[in-house]
């Protein structure tokens, strides 16, 4: 940027997958003005497809829609379905982005979703969204769930017969509709268009597409899906019959000559379609046949333990080269090799092909547009230091794009590509963001109730079942209820004009709306009651048509009696409820960071160049941490250098202060307002932050396994690359090198739980490649269970092989034994899997490759910040999928090999997301917090410590008077403590007992008790 | 008191966490699945809200069946 005063505070972002949508909230929760462009009709991307998530079984769509909402809601998020991106034009700051925004053929302004219009549709069509196993309509909505929750029609399939134009009560039918061009000026742009899925048809030999029951797998996570094709029910497509043998084909489309890298998920989402096929049919036989088992991340060793001990999923060693059907039953025949060694031939009802990412014509496309790079894989080309950075300055990329990742590790990305963003455009922070302001509150306190009651319609989606005539005269005689009427559709523009004329002219002190769900609609009404200058806690929805008459279309008149109780109800709770404020606090813009590391130095920095100030805390004397062992990378680069400049820049920084030698003692307060101190030498320091980053690292584990320490020609992988720095004669004169993966503090799946320590099979084949460019004389043979050499980090693993290192894989039950010939030589004894015949070598050097362990004094921080670990003693994040760099209090952060072992660049980009998630916090103006939130009554408190152990977020703390206390700015609203309490000494706010209890008498009084 | 009725119809309030459970009740909404018209869902901001009080409430006031879901 030339000139940083012309930087506009407006950020695009491209793709509305979870990637995007996380990189958008961030960005408009710190004071940027958001574009989010989508290609498609709606967003959510591939997860809005996914059953469920890998590898604790999380519902995706549960975890995914309130994400959704909230974009679709965002003042400063500009949501643009259905359009694309033709021409970027300008520089980092200042970019003009023309964009082609085509038809939708359906006013998003006006149509509610209903779907009305789709029963008088007669165009039927394969549903692209359930990948054709099921049909939709020619206008249809992408999925249940869409958001924006708006209609479409398909142009192509149209019979332009007017149907639903004639059906449309909202009357937002536009076939004139035409596509615009529209240009948008933004100051950077993140690009999180994900990846396509390989066309399994081009693997003739497997039938796909003309065997039925040969799917592919997200065929069958629709399959598994309760909104699917099946319903949730797991079918044949042939005949509709359950099926009895499963098989699952690993690495279609992936690790072959055509697309030479791994998809990183797909071992993973295999395992998890095998659990849940289990769970759906128990007696099923599944069998994955695979060739390695990737599972690299936190708990997928667990998780793949699981599915085998627990659900008796079989895991075959083979790669299927052919499937064959049997014309009659349609059930599937493969001829495989067993683990045993025996070839085999066997039937399956179902086979899944576990198909992996690759990038389309579409992105090329796209990348020729914005002026990008892509790599030889046809995906974003990214350096190793730089793993958010595309070629173009001021264009960053996150999630799959770069390389296949899955759902953490995406939303990762999306934070620290939008940190990258907010580097750029810090002089532009606040500059584009609306505030909305609002009248002064109305004081309703002590006013008898005068109630406002809205009945929907819903166009004939409410009033095609319930009567709502009836409905209306019978809430009209209700105590309390000034006001009713009916609406065709509460939700229009038109009809909260006439909400608040009715607040006004009514003199209303308490609204209720039946119509859909609260979970999507009480944030539109809320707004219009403090427009009204109403407190928005004085509002109640009651669900007539999601909970009333979409399920009870068949019983209209039991309906209509179920809505008058459903209002009856919300009108005896909308009594009593109260007026409930938020508070606003100040903050402080400091961030604590905990460790010098790689991530610690990264979060730092890119904290400073945001303007924020950072406490660095480093317990040893110089910074570097790991990264000072590391001297060499797979591309070639060098860590050392890149290390001093990161040192040069974070020392350099007047906001960053530095504390090395240095312990955290003490922590307190809360987001926002953190007060800690810090042990520097010998002196205790004061300081106050509003966010805290965890980013201690881990070590490599050096126990006396296989000799280690004990004789010299016995090194872990990081003596060996310092070997290789410092000393490379001593290793180009060997004559055999033998590595041993996966040595650690555990037996397999025994006293302590095994876990993958993700780096170790890439660092031995970078090692390796070393030696062997060194003398290629030098034989190196790696000794290994499986190798994970994820992603990209494939290629390296397919040179070594062609380099002739020598891959030998042994099986937990059998470890490689090592002993001490007569002559002092190490011999290495091992049993080859597949050969399924003893080995020896007598190796000059033996490396092995250890498993990385917690930094030492992790629970010890653990303990101080009240902070959860896992079993393996890593810091455990808030929710593994969709928050992966906080942690459940709010303001806490984690990054680096503190959270799980990973590479470099995984720690970079990790590192970044925590400086962006922070940057939510500490861009604010004022923190608000309150609302609907806990509070104790003191005189009933008997300070039994039952909340402070109920309370998942540290909320209730014993303050000064010995009594129970609930600090608001912790409490989530959970209303845990208020249950748990004995002497019913707390309540929570908006869901006091009262308010609850007056519900359910409401919906029983009609018992006469 | 249910007696009154002509047939027995259990009258039976759910209580529905309102991330998951309510999400799901919605959801069969959306794809238009049935269920009978007695059950009635009140929505709670966690399951861990849930309190005995509830539950003993509602029987006192003539629920046939309770139900927590979250």
């Amino acid at each position: 940027m030339n000139n940083s005063s012309q930087a506009i505070g407006a950020v695009m972002v491209v793709g509305g997958g979870i990637a995007g949508i996380q990189a958008s909230l961030d960005l408009a929760e710190s004071g940027f003005k958001v574009y989010l462009i989508e290609s498609s009709p709606a967003v959510g991307g591939r997860m809005a497809q996914l059953d469920k998530t890998f590898p604790t079984n999380d519902c995706a769509m549960c975890i995914l829609s309130p994400k959704l909402v909230e974009c679709s809601r965002h003042l400063n998020i500009n949501l643009m379905t259905l359009a694309d991106v033709l021409k970027v034009e300008g520089e980092p700051g200042n970019f003009e982005v023309t964009l082609r925004l085509r038809p939708r053929y359906v006013d998003l302004e006006k149509c509610t979703g209903c779907g009305a219009c789709f029963k008088y549709c007669p165009v039927k069509v394969p549903d692209e969204f359930n990948l054709g196993l099921s049909e939709r309509k020619a206008i249809y909505l992408m999925y249940p769930q869409a958001v924006p929750a708006a209609c479409l029609i398909d142009m192509e399939k149209c019979r332009l017969c007017k149907a639903c134009a004639k059906r449309c009560q909202a009357g937002a039918i536009n076939l004139d509709d035409k596509e615009r061009i529209n240009k948008i000026k933004v100051g950077a742009i993140i690009l999180a268009i994900g990846t396509d899925l390989y066309d399994a048809r081009l693997k003739e030999e497997l039938g796909f597409g003309r065997y039925q029951n040969v799917i592919t797998a997200l065929q069958f996570e629709r399959i598994l899906s309760p909104s699917g094709p099946y319903l949730g029910h797991i079918k044949r497509p042939s005949n509709g019959e359950e099926p009895k043998k499963i098989a699952f084909l690993q690495c279609i489309g992936s690790r072959d000559l055509e697309n030479p890298f791994c998809s990183s998920v797909c071992c993973m989402y295999a395992t998890k379609q095998a659990i849940l096929a289990k769970e759906h049919l128990p007696q099923a036989h599944c069998e994955i046949f695979l060739m390695d088992m990737r599972a690299f991340s936190k708990g997928f060793d667990s998780y793949f333990h699981q599915a085998q001990e627990r659900y008796g999923v079989k895991y075959t060693r083979c790669r299927v080269s052919a499937i064959k059907e049997n014309p009659t039953s349609k059930n599937l025949l493969i001829k495989y090799q067993t683990d045993d060694g025996e070839i085999r031939k066997e039937e399956y009802n179902l086979v899944i092909l576990s198909i992996g990412a690759q990038t389309s014509n579409k992105t090329h496309e796209l990348a020729k547009a914005l002026g990008i790079d892509l790599n030889e894989y046809g995906f974003c080309q990214t350096k190793e230091f730089t793993p958010l950075e595309t070629s173009r300055p001021g264009v960053y990329l996150c999630g799959p794009f770069g390389e296949p990742k899955d759902i953490p590790e995406t939303v990762t990305q999306a934070s620290g590509g939008a940190a990258k963003a907010m580097e750029l455009l810090v002089t532009a922070r606040n500059t584009l963001v609306e505030e909305k302001t609002y009248p002064e509150e109305k004081q309703v306190e002590g006013e008898e109730p005068r109630i406002g009651v809205f009945i929907c319609h819903c166009g004939t989606n409410i009033a095609g079942v319930i009567d709502v005539k009836e409905v209306l005269e019978f809430v009209k005689n209700l105590p309390g209820v000034i006001h009713a009427e009916t609406m065709l559709y509460t939700c229009s523009g038109d009809s909260q004009k006439i909400i608040k004329e009715k607040i006004e002219e009514s003199e209303l002190n308490r609204v209720v709306v039946a119509a859909c769900t609260p979970r999507t609609h009480e944030p539109l009404f809320q707004e219009t009651l403090r427009e009204a200058g109403l407190n928005p806690y004085l509002f109640e929805m009651a669900n007539i048509r999601d909970q009333g008459s979409w399920v009870h279309s068949k019983e209209p008149e039991q309906a209509t009696e179920k809505a008058k109780d459903l209002i009856r109800m919300s009108i005896a709770r909308v009594r009593a409820l109260e007026p409930l404020y938020g508070i606003s606090l100040g903050l402080s813009r400091n961030a604590l960071i905990i460790g010098g590391g790689l991530a610690g130095l990264t979060a730092a920095l890119s904290l400073s160049e945001q303007g924020f100030g950072v406490y660095l805390v480093e317990r040893e004397s110089q910074l570097g941490g790991n990264l000072r062992k590391i001297f060499s990378t797979l591309e070639g680069n060098s860590p050392e250098k890149y290390l001093k400049e990161l040192i040069d820049k974070v020392t350099a920084s007047p906001r960053i202060t530095l504390m090395l030698n240095a312990r955290l003692v003490k922590t307190g307060g809360f987001i926002g307002n953190y007060q800690s101190v810090v042990r520097v030498g010998g002196e205790e320091k004061e300081i106050e932050h509003g966010v805290t980053i965890m980013a201690t690292g881990g070590r490599e584990y050096r126990g006396e396994d296989y000799l280690l320490g004990k004789d010299l020609r016995v090194l872990t992988q990081q003596d060996l690359e310092k070997v290789l720095a410092s000393n490379p004669e001593k290793i180009k004169n060997a004559q055999t090198v033998v590595m041993i993966q996966c040595v650690g503090p555990f037996k397999p799946y025994q006293e302590k739980p095994f876990y993958c320590s993700r780096i170790c099979c890439t660092v031995a084949i970078k090692n390796a490649l070393r030696i062997k460019e060194l003398n290629p004389q030098v034989q190196v043979v790696i000794l290994y269970k499986d190798i994970r050499t994820y992603g990209f980090k494939e290629k390296y693993y397919n040179q070594s092989r062609e380099k002739g290192i020598l891959f030998v894989r042994f099986s937990d039950e059998k470890l490689p034994k090592l002993g001490v010939t007569a002559d002092n030589n190490l011999q290495i004894e091992v049993e080859d899997f597949s050969l399924r015949k003893s080995l020896i070598f007598q190796p000059d050097l033996l490396v092995l490759s250890t498993a990385i362990l917690p930094a030492e004094g992790s629970d010890e921080l653990a303990s101080i910040l009240k902070i959860p670990l896992t079993e393996e003693g890593f810091f455990l994040e808030a929710h593994v999928k969709l928050r992966p760099v906080d942690f459940s209090a709010e303001g806490l952060f984690l990054c680096g090999m503190a959270h799980y072992p990973k590479l470099f660049e995984e720690t970079v980009s990790q590192a970044l997301a925590t400086a962006g998630r922070a940057a939510t916090i500490l861009s604010k103006k004022e923190l608000k917090v309150g609302g609907v939130v806990a509070t104790v009554f003191p005189k009933k408190c008997a300070a039994c410590l039952t909340c402070l152990r109920a309370c998942p977020y540290g909320a209730p703390f014993i303050n000064q008077e010995g009594l129970a206390q609930i600090e608001v700015a912790k409490c989530q609203g959970c209303g845990s403590c208020a249950a748990e309490c004995p002497a019913k000494a707390i309540q929570l706010l908006h869901y006091k007992d009262e308010q609850i209890i007056l519900k359910e008498e409401a919906l029983l009084e009609k018992f006469g008790s | 008191m249910n007696a009154q009725r002509e047939f027995f119809e259990p009258e039976i309030v759910a209580f529905c966490c309102h991330y998951c459970a309510y999400a799901a009740a919605d959801m069969a909404g959306s794809m238009r699945l049935s269920y009978p018209t007695n059950v009635k869902i009140i929505k709670i901001p966690c399951s861990g809200k849930t309190d005995v009080l509830y539950l003993l409430k509602a029987f006192e006031a003539g629920a046939d069946g309770v139900f927590v879901a979250g």
